[in-house]
């Protein structure tokens, strides 16, 4: 008996103390083993892919953990990511919207019809005002549709599976009779760089540490102002090293992913173009048949453009993934409309009662899911510099899937704008790593099925632990 | 014209706080509430009894704006109130505390005391600092042992969850305070607390509609039951006037004692 307690004791202080730590900085564990298992994922990824083809410059050597994927993988995440953001509201207040991806084809096709045969013989091809227009079309179109199907939840009272799944069906032929069923293309050259493509579609090593920098000096702020309002209501504080912790990560955080976007260079054939694009010289190189020192050479192209190189920096849908990110997160936690959606997910009838008008704030909710569908919509088309019919199709998985493996639960209530980011980065990494792999997309689908299953899994445990 | 304001004037030293009149709701075919009138005067606390599906909870709902009646009227202060949602009902200064404590489980004690009025700081936003503020003091007038302000409500006892339904009806200056059941999930020292609080929210001039079918915490904390058997009023009386076996009589059986005011669902004998 003594012995046991003496064995049991000193492990117990420790675990005590650890959790008492954990509990003192109020760092959420849940998300803490998010962060893990995308470590993990993401180291296991560049081992294995170099082994399987070394030399591919990772932190482990792979091909994995390069600037160049890093930033590639977070263009990528952009599009699910944001319209994730507001299938966590979606699904917070129990509701769900299946019609996401035909909505993102249908917005992107209309806009991208609105400016290659609208708008491009009104105004003239590559006219300043028409990206602007697409741009407001879209969101404007997308909330549309999304306050259409909130209407017919809220106050017809169709399930929103029902409603969303006829959607999903119906949008996508509206796309397909839009688009009169050929590709879109192209499109207008500014909303082009909305998708990351080009040297001019990032904003660059300055600007991005200039942008870090601002970001850190507020996480700072808002820790301190923090601090001082529960001071003045007389509140316990974090202890200061808790508060200096989480300053320290979350700048750390800001300072290393500006630094993998920066550290991403041009390739030489799009740094060469940017190069004369801008009229920057470019270091005396083999002459072509003109006579003109530039790089063409093919196999000299690499040592040539040594000397030209062009930092990349945050790509243009990085951030404005990063900014609804922010915005959402500012939405969901410090505003009424945010607190609603929360309090009715948990119960319905509750906030009814205490005189929430949940109609409203279905069809809002429904509304802002499709705005940022719209964003979505922009990001995809623009990055493919194309619309299709086929732009969104099975997004809503994904994005449903982002949202759940993120630590949204589908019973409402409960779930966070960075985790559902966070969730659909992992996939994302998932799926980038394996066709870094090589492996055929049948056994990537297989993986991500399973993974979403898993995590749902491994959540419901560790709620019913937490309980 | 001025008749009328006479008598307003002349109702308002006895105004009842509410009168509900004639009120009727059916849900498909069945009748739930019949004809029933009921009142309630300022500092007064009227017990509602009857069994289950006797139509109390029903009619109570009328008023806090959760059902909307088919017919009838309902006067506040001696003047027509038209209450077809909780958003108008509290506008009255009626609160309720419901049997199912309607609290939204995911968020904490302070966030449902202000759920529906939230304090916001001059930028628009939610001012949550300020709202634990104004929790910590009124919970720890209503429950000092109340610790747990972080937490979802969900985590909460029966007892702490029903502290924070009576904080969220309290708080704001209610005058008319409806409690379906409040003492159905605590234990006996909880329920004695919630007993004396109704006698404190009585001396300061609210008037309570207390809804029970546990007969002798009725008669503790009321000035008057009323009596719902199938949807209709079966009587009203001062508690001093009828014993618990008559008032267990009108329950039961319908019968309405010489001590009572008959209703319309009084058996006629």
């Amino acid at each position: 008996m003594t012995e046991q307690s003496n064995t049991g004791g000193p492990a117990a202080s420790n675990e005590g103390l650890l959790t008492r730590l954990i509990r003192a900085a109020e760092i959420d564990t849940r998300m803490l083993g998010m962060l893990a298992a995308m470590l993990v994922i993401w180291v296991g990824f560049d081992i294995i892919s170099s082994i399987l083809r070394p030399g591919g410059g990772g932190l482990f050597g792979g091909s994995f953990l390069t600037s160049r994927n890093l930033w590639i993988l977070l263009v990528q995440t952009s599009v699910i990511a944001v319209m994730t953001t507001g299938m966590v509201l979606v699904i917070v207040l129990r509701q769900i919207d299946l019609s996401v991806g035909s909505m993102l084809s249908i917005v992107a096709v209309a806009t991208g019809v609105l400016q290659v045969f609208e708008l491009g013989p009104m105004l003239g091809v590559g006219h300043p005002a028409i990206w602007i227009i697409a741009v407001l079309f879209a969101i404007v179109l997308g909330a549309a549709i999304g306050a259409f199907n909130g209407v017919l939840i809220a106050y017809g009272q169709i399930p929103s599976f029902i409603v969303t799944l006829g959607g999903l069906i119906a949008f996508s032929g509206a796309a397909f009779l839009i688009a009169s069923g050929v590709t879109v293309a192209p499109m207008d050259k500014t909303f082009k760089l909305i998708g990351g493509n080009g040297p001019a579609a990032s904003i660059g090593p300055v600007w991005s540490w200039a942008l870090a920098a601002v970001a850190c000096i507020g996480i700072g702020l808002a820790v301190v102002a923090g601090r001082r309002r529960r001071l003045t209501f007389n509140f316990k504080p974090k202890p200061v090293w808790a508060e200096i912790l989480s300053v320290v990560v979350g700048c750390a955080a800001v300072l290393g992913t500006t630094a993998v976007v920066n550290s991403y260079l041009y390739p030489p054939r799009v740094a060469e173009r940017f190069a004369l694009d801008n009229k920057i010289p470019i270091p005396p190189g083999v002459e072509n048949k003109a006579g003109q020192a530039i790089c063409q050479a093919a196999d000299k192209v690499v040592s040539c453009l040594d000397g030209l190189t062009f930092q990349t920096g945050y790509p243009i849908p990085v951030l404005i993934m990063l900014a609804v990110g922010l915005v959402m997160t500012f939405v969901a936690r410090r505003t009424r409309f945010g607190r609603y959606v929360f309090a009715t997910g948990g119960n319905p009838e509750a906030a009814e009662l205490a005189g929430v008008n949940t109609k409203r704030l279905t069809v809002m909710v429904f509304t802002l899911m499709g705005a940022l569908v719209g964003i979505s919509a922009i990001i995809a088309s623009a990055r493919l510099d194309a619309a299709t019919t086929a732009l969104g199709t099975l997004n809503e998985l994904y994005v449903i899937a982002a949202a759940v493996i993120g630590g949204t639960s589908l019973a409402g209530g409960i779930g966070t704008i960075f985790g559902a980011i966070l969730g659909a980065l992992l996939m994302q990494s998932l799926q980038s790593g394996m066709a870094l792999l090589n492996v055929d997309s049948a056994y990537t689908n297989i993986v991500v099925g399973v993974v979403l299953v898993f995590a749902v899994f491994v959540d419901q445990i560790y709620r019913r632990r937490v309980k | 014209m001025s008749t009328e304001t006479i008598a307003a004037d002349s109702a308002s030293q006895a105004a009842p706080l509410v009168e509900m009149n004639d009120i009727s709701i059916a849900f498909g075919g069945i009748r739930a509430v019949d004809h029933a009138s009921i009142d309630l005067y300022p500092g007064e606390v009227v017990g509602l009894l009857g069994h289950n599906g006797a139509g109390k909870s029903t009619l109570i709902k009328v008023l806090s704006g959760a059902y909307k009646r088919d017919s009838g009227t309902i006067r506040i202060d001696g003047r027509d109130a038209e209450i077809s949602n909780p958003r108008d009902a509290k506008a009255f200064g009626i609160e309720t505390i419901y049997q199912t404590l309607a609290l939204a489980d995911n968020v904490d004690a302070a966030a449902n005391l202000y759920l529906g009025r939230e304090l916001r700081t001059r930028w628009g936003t939610l001012d949550d600092i300020a709202m634990e503020a104004e929790c910590r003091k009124v919970m720890g007038r209503l429950n000092p042992n109340f610790r747990r302000f972080k937490e979802p409500v969900k985590s909460l006892s029966g007892g702490q969850r029903q502290s924070v339904a009576i904080a969220r009806a309290i708080h704001f200056n209610a005058r008319i305070l409806i409690m379906d059941e409040p003492t159905a999930a605590l234990g006996p020292q909880e329920t004695a607390q919630v007993g004396e609080l109704i006698k404190q929210l009585k001396a300061q001039g609210i008037g309570i509609f207390l809804i029970s079918h546990d007969i002798h915490d009725v008669f503790d904390l009321a000035d008057r039951v009323t009596v719902m058997k199938n949807g209709r009023v079966v009587g009203t009386a001062r508690v001093g006037d009828v014993t618990k076996d008559e008032v267990l009589g009108m329950i039961i059986l319908g019968k309405c004692p010489p001590g009572a005011i008959p209703g319309p669902g009084a058996i006629k004998s």
